[in-house]
């Protein structure tokens, strides 16, 4: 690892400060991604930023349908929140099987969805469940958030500071975990919003990253049943072809999750 | 170089070190408790597992500086005036290490799992939270074995210590 600087930042302002003192800050949340990139010297801050001791970045709160989730609570928070387990029990399933414990012991879900890892998990809840992510300086619908391969809205310096969602009448997400890695294959996360309508979002097999799926989304919005998903033609052309699988492997994976996702919805 | 301080098996220390140092070099080349092993250079073996604050991490994937200020349990603060922890004696007993290299990333899993999950860890939940720790010896068997035996062990120790 190159050498580097470690500063704590005491709140979501001091962090900014200390940021923008110099041109090659990056932020820390939980390191799981960050500090293995530095590591392999893939990644070279001259200075850390170290977000995970802040108050206000920190905690899960249910509001009514309302939910929101700060950006520095832990997967292991998100999988074992008995708040979460009530409002959007999907959610903590998709935290209870990223990585391993000693990972979600560290990982945040505002370090997930700023590092927007075509196969992690968060993005495709956050884009399922309509959420807002909520930065130090604005709040970015999650469609406009997610732009590409670990590519996202933020702007150098900007703060993920909590994410927040209106708590679905039905969710369900399964994942095809990577057998080494445990990264999604492909993971489908679908949503029933309290208005009836559905949303589908797929990770780990875009090409181009996180994304929605109109025709399951259409097809669950007319059906909510497993059946439903099997009729639905998922077109490989656009899917992820790597040593793990091919695109045509990939996208029955797709429709399998989508069905799986519903089962357990 | 900066001043990191911490508890680490109960002992408050302080040593200086640079910013890039991790959290498993600063055990074993500062502090010298070389029990907590490095396996991999890709956060995957679960060799260098310690618990920061009471939960398991994996001491090769952070900073020293970024548990400035916590509690630190490592392989060597498990045994008490001379007598094996109960996992430590379990893994003995049910024969759960073979090379012993992944053994205390796997004892301080196991702690961590115990910990977490109690009277209610069965097979399934012990397979499930060993997904970040490798043997390459023993096959696993005998790890969940000697981690449900101890479960066992701690759950009574605990009801005979209530009663
Ligand atoms: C062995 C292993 C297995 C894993 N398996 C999975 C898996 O199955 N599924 C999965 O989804 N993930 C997996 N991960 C990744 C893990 O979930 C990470 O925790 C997560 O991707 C990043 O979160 P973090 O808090 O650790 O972020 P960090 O590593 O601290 O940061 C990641 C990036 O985001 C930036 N950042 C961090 N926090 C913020 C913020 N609040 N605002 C703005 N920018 C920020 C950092 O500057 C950095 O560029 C795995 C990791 C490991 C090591
Ligand atoms: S040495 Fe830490 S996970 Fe392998
Ligand atoms: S006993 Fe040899 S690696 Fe586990």
């Amino acid at each position: 690892m190159y050498a580097t600087n470690y500063h704590r930042a005491s709140s979501v302002a001091d962090a900014v400060k200390l940021q923008s003192s110099s041109d090659e800050a990056k932020y820390v949340s939980g390191g799981m991604t960050l500090i293995p990139t530095m590591k392999q010297r893939l990644a070279a801050p001259s200075d850390l930023v170290d977000l995970r001791h802040i108050a206000e970045m920190k905690g899960i709160s249910v509001n009514g349908s309302r939910v929101r989730i700060g950006a520095a609570t832990t997967h292991y928070e998100v999988s074992t929140s008995a708040e979460l387990k009530a409002a959007c029990p999907a959610i903590s399933h998709l935290a209870a099987h990223i990585g391993d414990p000693h990972v979600r012991h560290m990982g945040t879900i505002g370090g997930s969805i700023a590092n927007n890892d075509p196969a992690a998990d968060y993005p495709s809840a956050m884009l399922a469940l309509g959420a807002t992510i909520v930065t130090n300086a604005r709040e970015v619908a999650a469609e406009d958030f997610f732009t590409g391969l670990f590519e996202t809205a933020l702007e150098a310096g900007e703060i993920v500071v909590a994410v927040t969602f209106d708590a679905p009448a039905k969710a369900g997400y399964a994942k095809f975990p990577n057998p080494a890695s445990r990264y999604a294959m492909a993971g489908v996360f679908v949503a029933k919003a309290g208005n009836g309508s559905v949303r589908v979002a797929v990770t780990g097999a875009g090409s181009n990253g996180v994304f929605r799926h109109a025709g399951l989304e259409a097809a669950l919005a007319a059906n909510w049943s497993a059946d439903a998903a099997s009729g639905v033609d998922v077109d490989a052309s656009d899917l992820l072809s790597d040593l793990h699988g091919s695109a045509e492997y990939r996208a029955n994976l797709v429709k399998v999750m989508a069905k799986r996702a519903v089962a357990a919805a | 170089m900066a001043k990191v301080a911490m508890t680490v098996n109960g002992r408050k220390v302080s040593k200086e070190c640079e910013g890039r140092t991790l959290l498993v070099h600063f055990l074993r080349d500062t502090l010298s408790l070389t029990g907590t092993h490095i396996g991999c250079d890709t956060s995957q073996c679960g060799a260098c597992v310690v618990h920061m604050d009471g939960k398991a991490v994996k001491s090769c994937s952070m900073l020293a500086a970024q548990a400035a200020g916590a509690e630190i349990l490592t392989i060597e603060g498990l045994a008490a005036n001379g007598e094996l922890h109960p996992v430590q004696a379990a893994f003995k007993a049910n024969h759960g290490l073979q090379c012993g290299f992944c053994t205390p990333g796997m004892v301080m899993t196991a702690v961590d799992m115990i910990n977490r999950y109690g009277a209610k860890l069965n097979e399934q939940t012990v397979r499930e939270n060993l997904e970040g720790n490798i043997c390459r010896c023993t096959g696993y068997h005998n790890i969940v074995k000697a981690i449900l035996a101890a479960a066992e062990d701690m759950g009574a120790a605990g009801r005979q210590a209530a009663e």
